[in-house]
């Protein structure tokens, strides 16, 4: 019986006499958890939906948030996502000075978020506006900082992504990497633009 | 230096001599049981000269089958513990009748309750079912190993790593008094300052990175890696239940974990989530935690539905009666799981309206639910039925379980949830169907699938005198409670006003001991079994006649699992291989690609516990510490690209011979 011969019904091939491989799974997996870590943002959405107009005589977004610095700010997060897809077309072309140029691009865009998003949250302390004050500051603060710190463990992983590539060059691994790297930033992406609407447009205008 | 009271609290935050509980005889006892253990444990390792083995070929294996053997370890050693809190529970409440208090003063009831269903559900029901899962799965789809073998390896020690962080509540400091699901605001800073729910929080926590990665990995297992042929409607049942299984885990522990972080800020950051002032909302924990805890109740059922399926088909010699509509029937069950978590908490106020709605869907699940016990009866049904231990645990668990489904379509009736709510009446109907649905399964499973894991079968006598113990045991220990319930007797109470209750208690601890009983019997069947493993010794690989993938390879399997990838024409392919005669093939063997061991998984592990107690204890050197470690860790193992091996072909023939030789000794 070998795998070669066509199968029949009185001789059913029963095992692959060559190698199997199975299908990569890394990238369904990396869907996987990027959807289990969703569901972590969609349960600090929904608590911030329930709890979020609970100023307890505190303050209300409208006093608080500054939505030019928060557009400002958005704008630096949809420039790091624009700027990571130029370093993927260059992985794609297998140029590796340039896949490095534009996440190192990507990398500062991302620093400069986190900058103004701690500025946010040094100013709102400031003020007496801290998580510990009312309901609706407890859950702006877990839900925005959560998504910072998501962001801060992307430019650590960015960082050893670069070192890595300059150490081995676009070796598929490296590839496979910057791939799942490459979703994670562009899921950041979309949370922030959830974050951006139900937090601060419908806070202040809603 | 020591007599600087800031450095001794920047060293050890709040760890003091009077953390240790020196006031508790028990523990005392306890404490130097284990440490005896411990010492006796060790010792017999340095002398035998097993740490470099155990290191190498466990702690650092990726091999599926390890690291599964290692899950149902832990949760039979975990097993212990939790009964241990069992039994000392219902002796307490079997004597603590007028005006005697006890044993147990209520600061340690409190604790007992809430480590027992902590330890049960999360350290013996989930390594368990999870052990299972990675043990056979790959096997069913005639797979070599997991999508991903490392972090399977690391999912596993941080399982451990949260059983540690509990076990050692028991020694430094205290556990949470607050019950299994640690409802604020009795679990916030104000009511519980003290370190149990911290030690409740982080166990969990931690354990839950392992779960929810396992989960993952399990899922794209099964996605991606089914040899060929095997189309999902092929797929054997244990594997469409672990499926199914998988994908509730992932879609409902990081709400767990979500929700556990929210009301970590609420006592370390204080924030105002589940607090009563400035704007908190307890009812809000109430129902996060019921969105993950009712999925939780089908993540640990829907596996042993599927380990029950397999053995009615093997037993009784049948193809499973409806595959596709037990396929459907588990997909429909995954689904509604979502929909019925308010069903815990009638009585919290939220409306007719609404307690209708999730009373009728808690009403719905008992319909597929049924399917399937009919689906089992018509398998059995002119079925050449042989009552080996696995199948009489099946049936037992047949009868049990229909008992508390019956007893829980009462509790979803929003009328009646509001007499029987918190009742023993309630503690009786979850350990109807968690012992005898979960646990019986699980039985059956280490009976079903020991002798392709070690070579030999289990001992039938003990194996059948530890059935007949745990069933009839769980009807003397919990059928009392269903009456003392329905009395309005509710549950974690520790002393009792009302004579005449007593003989319902003592009959329960009675029930209690015959299962201990049931318990003791397991191991000395496994004891047993190992001593005389030379009679039981099972050559063939396919001791029960099965009839699905797993049984095709050798017992125990090879490393590789199967030196050629089965293809696959049916569900139950091993029985269709058999019948249409399948050649084993004997040449033509290659060299075979695995993944390497490492010891990162146990590391991290490792680390993770130090970074739990020194968030605990408020060591905050020690959490900073340890955080920035499991970073580096995490990134120097990355660095490493040179992770997997072939195993030469010769060492391939060698192995396959060797089992070449161990059938034709068969014929």
């Amino acid at each position: 019986m070998s795998a070669s011969k066509t199968e029949t019904a009185e001789n059913p091939q029963f095992y692959l006499e060559e190698d199997h491989h199975p299908e990569n799974s890394t990238n369904l997996g990396f869907w996987l958890y990027l959807m289990s870590d969703c569901l972590i943002f969609a349960i600090l959405f929904a608590t911030y939906a329930v709890v979020g107009r609970n100023y307890a005589a505190g303050p209300s977004p409208a006093d608080l948030f500054d939505l030019p610095l928060v557009a400002l700010n958005t704008a630096m997060l949809l420039f790091s996502s624009i700027t990571y897809g130029f370093a993927m077309l260059q992985m794609e072309r297998g140029a590796k000075a340039e896949t490095l140029f534009w996440l190192g691009v990507t990398g500062v865009f991302g620093l400069a978020f986190l900058g103004i998003e701690l500025y946010e949250f040094s100013h709102l302390l400031h003020e007496g506006a801290g998580p510990q004050r009312s309901a609706f500051l407890s859950a702006f603060f877990t839900l925005v900082g959560t998504h910072g710190l998501h962001v801060t463990f992307g430019i650590i992983w960015l960082v050893t992504l670069m070192v890595q590539v300059s150490k081995h060059g676009l070796i598929p691994e490296n590839r496979r990497r910057l791939m799942c790297l490459s979703m994670f930033w562009h899921f950041l992406d979309v949370i922030w633009i959830g974050v951006f609407s139900v937090v601060y447009l419908m806070g202040v205008l809603g | 230096m020591f007599s600087n009271p800031d450095i001794l609290k920047f060293i050890f935050g709040r760890l003091s001599f009077e953390s240790l509980p020196f006031h508790e005889p028990i523990l005392i006892v306890t404490f130097a049981a284990v440490c005896l253990g411990g010492i006796g444990v060790v010792g017999l390792m340095t002398y035998f000269k097993l740490w470099g083995p155990f290191w190498r070929d466990w702690v650092c294996s990726v091999d599926h089958k390890k690291i599964g053997i290692m899950y149902i370890v832990l949760a039979i050693i975990m097993l212990f513990r939790g009964f241990a809190d069992a039994i000392m529970m219902r002796v307490q409440q079997a004597i603590a009748f007028n005006g005697n208090e006890g044993y147990l003063n209520s600061h340690h009831y409190d604790q007992i309750f809430t480590a027992h269903g902590v330890i049960m559900i999360f350290f013996v029901a989930m390594p368990f079912v999870t052990g299972f899962m990675n043990y056979i799965v790959p096997l069913q789809i005639g797979a070599r190993d997991v999508s991903f073998p490392f972090l399977n390896n690391f999912s596993f020690w941080m399982t451990t790593a949260g059983a540690i962080i509990i076990m050692i509540s028991l020694f430094i400091g205290e556990f949470a008094r607050t019950g299994w699901l640690a409802y604020p605001p009795l679990s916030g800073a104000d009511y519980s300052p003290g370190v149990g729910v911290d030690y409740y929080i982080w166990g969990l926590q931690v354990a839950g990175v392992g779960t929810t990665l396992s989960g993952i990995n399990l899922i794209a297992t099964i996605v991606k890696m089914r040899a060929p042929g095997m189309s999902f409607m092929k797929m054997p049942i244990f594997t469409w239940t672990a499926l199914c299984t998988n994908i509730l885990i992932v879609a409902s522990f990081p709400i767990l974990t979500a929700t556990l972080v929210l009301l970590s800020l609420d006592r370390y950051v204080g924030t105002n989530f589940f607090t009563n002032d400035l704007g908190g909302n307890p009812m809000m924990y109430v129902n996060l935690i019921w969105i993950w805890g009712h999925p939780e109740v089908y993540i640990l059922i829907l596996p042993v539905f599927g380990i029950f399926s397999e053995i009615v088909a093997t037993f009784s010699g049948k193809r499973l009666f409806g595959y596709a509509s037990m396929v459907y029937a588990t997909c429909v069950i995954m689904i509604l799981s979502y929909l019925v978590w308010l069903h815990h908490f009638f009585t919290m106020g939220s409306g007719a309206s609404v307690n209708a709605f999730f009373g009728i869907t808690t009403m719905i699940i008992s319909i597929p639910t049924g399917a399937k016990m009919f689906n089992w009866l018509f398998t059995m049904y002119r079925g050449r039925i042989r009552y080996d231990v696995p199948m009489l645990w099946t049936v037992g668990f047949m009868v049990t379980f229909a008992i508390g489904g019956m007893t829980g379509v009462m509790l979803a009736v929003p009328p009646a949830d509001f007499v029987l709510h918190n009742s023993l009446f309630l503690i009786a109907h979850f350990h109807n169907v968690i012992i005898g649905g979960v646990l019986f399964g699980l039985l059956a499973g280490v009976n079903y699938w020991f002798p392709k894991a070690f070579g030999f079968k289990l001992n039938q006598f003990w194996g059948k005198v530890s059935f007949w113990f745990w069933f009839v045991g769980f009807y003397f220990a919990f059928m009392p409670l269903y009456v003392l319930g329905l009395m309005g007797v509710t549950r974690r109470v520790s002393q009792f006003e009302d004579p005449s209750l007593q003989i319902w208690f003592i009959i329960a601890a009675c029930g209690a001991g015959m299962i201990a009983i049931g318990i003791a019997s397991f191991i000395i069947q496994i004891g047993v079994s190992v001593w005389k493993r030379d009679e039981l010794r099972d050559e063939t690989g396919d001791p029960w006649h099965g009839r699905t993938l797993e049984w095709s390879t050798s017992s125990p399997p090879p490393d590789y699992n199967f030196a050629f990838t089965p293809v696959v024409h049916d569900h139950d392919s091993w029985y269709d291989m058999k019948n249409r005669g399948y050649a084993r093939p004997l040449q033509g063997f290659k060299p075979i690609h695995m993944p390497k061991n490492t010891g990162t998984g146990a590391i991290l592990s490792g680390i993770s516990v130090a970074l739990a107690f020194g968030l605990i204890w408020y060591m905050w050197w020690l959490a900073a510490l340890s955080f920035i470690a499991i970073i580096v860790v995490s990134i120097v193992h990355t660095f490493n690209y040179n992770r997997d091996y072939y195993i030469p072909a010769d060492d391939v023939v060698a192995e396959e011979n060797k089992r070449t030789e161990l059938l034709a000794r068969q014929v």
